[in-house]
């Protein structure tokens, strides 16, 4: 099963992806997977470049397929001011939305205090609601003192635990009702006859 | 192959003085661009449409009517007419009206629009965008090949006994181009009637213009018009030239970095490398524009776009010179050699007039 690390620290090294690191080698740990991380920091200015040409760069595109065809998504930001980075969001307002549709996504968000903590349930939940993911209900978050503190390892480990689980889970086999983003065959290859089209138009009775 | 030029219709400020031309003075401005393109040998002159300033082009028969007159060969099209919120109706008579006083001399390029505000501007749901492309035109369709139309759909008032006047020029509708820039919808829409597919390249990688032009071209073979390589596809590109490539560079980049569509994200080297932009010789313009070939396959019409950035009309005009008597040249003489005998020329006037007099002869 393919991992995807989404990391949006900025500091090297980073806490946040520290914490990234930390979540896959524990569903490493408990699941047969292919782990790749994406550091939002090196694709910056290809993602301001997104907004500005509607196209993504090369190294962008990679990154983008690399979400689109995993199996489960860690997705890891620092708090800036009250809510997820804006490099963070930007990485997925340039992505397909349907991208994330039933893909399992555990929410991960680092913080100078825990003060900050409930930004996993009041901005990272909704967005990847909004995205049509599949939140996890553990969301892990770590403000400074919990690298020094009990506790940080045990919601690593159950946060994982349900990630792994439910990458199982839906990677066994398709669900009833639409298939994962990577099975549906795509725009092009999938278009729907001209006489379909004309006939949906026009009027009945 | 056909070559030209097509223009958005921008009033944008010239940069290096900071002088930003009237309408009026723009307006002339693309038909003294028009009239350049006849004059340095190319064959169409393309303007857009919109419907909203910065732009000067809301009425293009208008002004296709002017070039009309003031020109013996250019062929005159749109990049692209609102096939969305236009009437199909009025586009019917506009462009027949437009085919008699041009001679034949007229094709059109159908395209949706990409500023929001223009369908409810003018009574339209932009969230039924494709819809509205694939009822108006065949609505259009049908108003250029049957005399009397009785015809109800979902976006218009109902027509009983219709005939949209002029009727065609000898009875041939104008050849219409589908433009799309990443809509398969609209490449299955062409592909359907066997109409031409135009791709704007010109803001797009490679890969994605190859994607886009495969699919119409698969499609347009299922459709039973010919080969995929016989479908008839357009491709656009935006150049800026001088002799020497330094140069070149050197007098773009202050356009090229606050252009309201290049400006303010990657640099100049970037954008060039990753779209069909092309700043330096004229032996870099060709070496790059016949490379679409490689990923598009043999095409039909090459429209370039150079009066784009805020360039003074005198550099636009020095831009035609270059690109017809050193550029175009050369591609017509490089895109025929190899190029199989199969694959048709874009349809014209006559061509169409010849093949349907064909058809009768048959019947």
């Amino acid at each position: 099963m393919k991992l995807v690390v989404v990391s949006a620290g900025l500091s090297v090294p980073s806490s946040t992806r520290l914490l990234g690191d930390r979540l896959a080698a524990a569903v490493g740990r408990t699941a047969a997977v292919d782990t790749q991380v994406v550091e939002l920091r090196e694709l910056a200015v290809e993602i301001a470049q997104n907004f500005t040409n509607g196209f993504p760069g090369q190294a962008l595109a990679a990154a983008q397929e690399a979400v689109a065809a995993a199996d489960g998504l860690i997705v890891v930001t620092p708090v800036f001011s009250a809510s997820y980075s804006g490099l963070f969001k930007s990485f997925f307002d340039v992505l397909d939305p349907e991208a994330l549709e039933g893909k399992p996504v555990l929410i991960a968000a680092t913080g100078g205090s825990a003060r900050h903590s409930l930004v996993l349930e009041h901005a990272l939940r909704p967005l990847f609601a909004y995205l049509k993911a599949v939140v996890l209900p553990t969301g892990v978050y770590a403000a400074s003192e919990d690298w020094g503190a009990e506790g940080l390892d045990g919601r690593i480990e159950r946060a994982a635990g349900e990630l792994a689980a439910l990458m199982a889970g839906l990677s066994g086999g398709v669900p009833a009702g639409r298939a994962p983003r990577a099975a549906r065959a795509d725009a092009f290859s999938a278009v729907v006859p001209f006489e379909e089209q004309l006939a949906a138009l026009r009027p009945t009775g | 192959m056909q070559f030209g030029i097509f223009s958005v219709g921008d009033v944008t400020p010239d940069p290096t003085t900071g002088r930003t031309p009237s309408e009026r003075e723009r307006i002339k401005a693309m038909v003294a661009i028009a009239l350049k393109a006849e004059e340095v040998g190319l064959d169409v002159f393309a303007t857009g449409e919109h419907h909203n300033p910065p732009f000067v082009p809301s009425s293009p028969t208008t002004m296709l009517g002017y070039i009309a007159a003031r020109t013996e060969k250019l062929i005159l099209s749109t990049s692209t007419t609102l096939i969305t919120t236009n009437d199909p109706v009025k586009i019917a008579e506009d462009f027949a009206m437009l085919q008699h006083l041009a001679d034949g001399r007229v094709d059109l390029m159908m395209g949706r629009g990409n500023t929001g505000p223009v369908y409810p501007w003018f009574g339209k749901d932009i969230r039924e965008g494709i819809n509205l492309a694939i009822e108006n035109y065949a609505l259009l369709r049908r108003l250029w090949r049957e005399d009397v139309v009785n015809w109800e759909g979902k976006f218009r008032t109902p027509l009983q006994g219709f005939t949209s006047t002029p009727r065609p020029l000898d009875g041939v509708a104008p050849f219409v181009w589908h433009g799309s820039i990443r809509s398969p919808e609209i490449a299955e829409q062409a592909a359907y009637y066997g109409d031409g597919f135009f791709h704007n390249n010109i803001f797009w990688p490679a890969d994605h213009t190859k994607r886009m032009v495969e699919l119409y071209r698969a499609r347009y073979a299922h459709y039973g018009h010919g080969t995929p390589e016989q479908a008839i596809v357009g491709l656009g590109g935006q150049v800026f030239m001088r002799r020497n490539s330094q140069d070149a560079v050197k007098e773009f980049r202050p356009y090229f970095d606050v252009a309201p569509v290049y400006g303010h994200g990657p640099s100049l080297e970037e954008f060039t490398e990753q779209t069909p932009l092309t700043v330096g010789s004229p032996e870099q313009v060709i070496e790059k524009t016949l490379k679409f070939r490689e990923y598009a396959g043999d095409y039909q019409r090459q429209l370039f776009l150079l009066d784009h950035a805020g360039l003074p009309l005198k550099t636009v005009l020095e831009q035609l010179d270059l690109l017809g008597e050193e550029v175009v040249p050369v591609l017509r003489k490089e895109f025929a050699a190899g190029r199989p005998a199969d694959v048709p020329e874009a349809p014209t006037h006559a061509s169409l007039l010849a093949a349907q007099q064909n058809k009768e002869v048959v019947a």
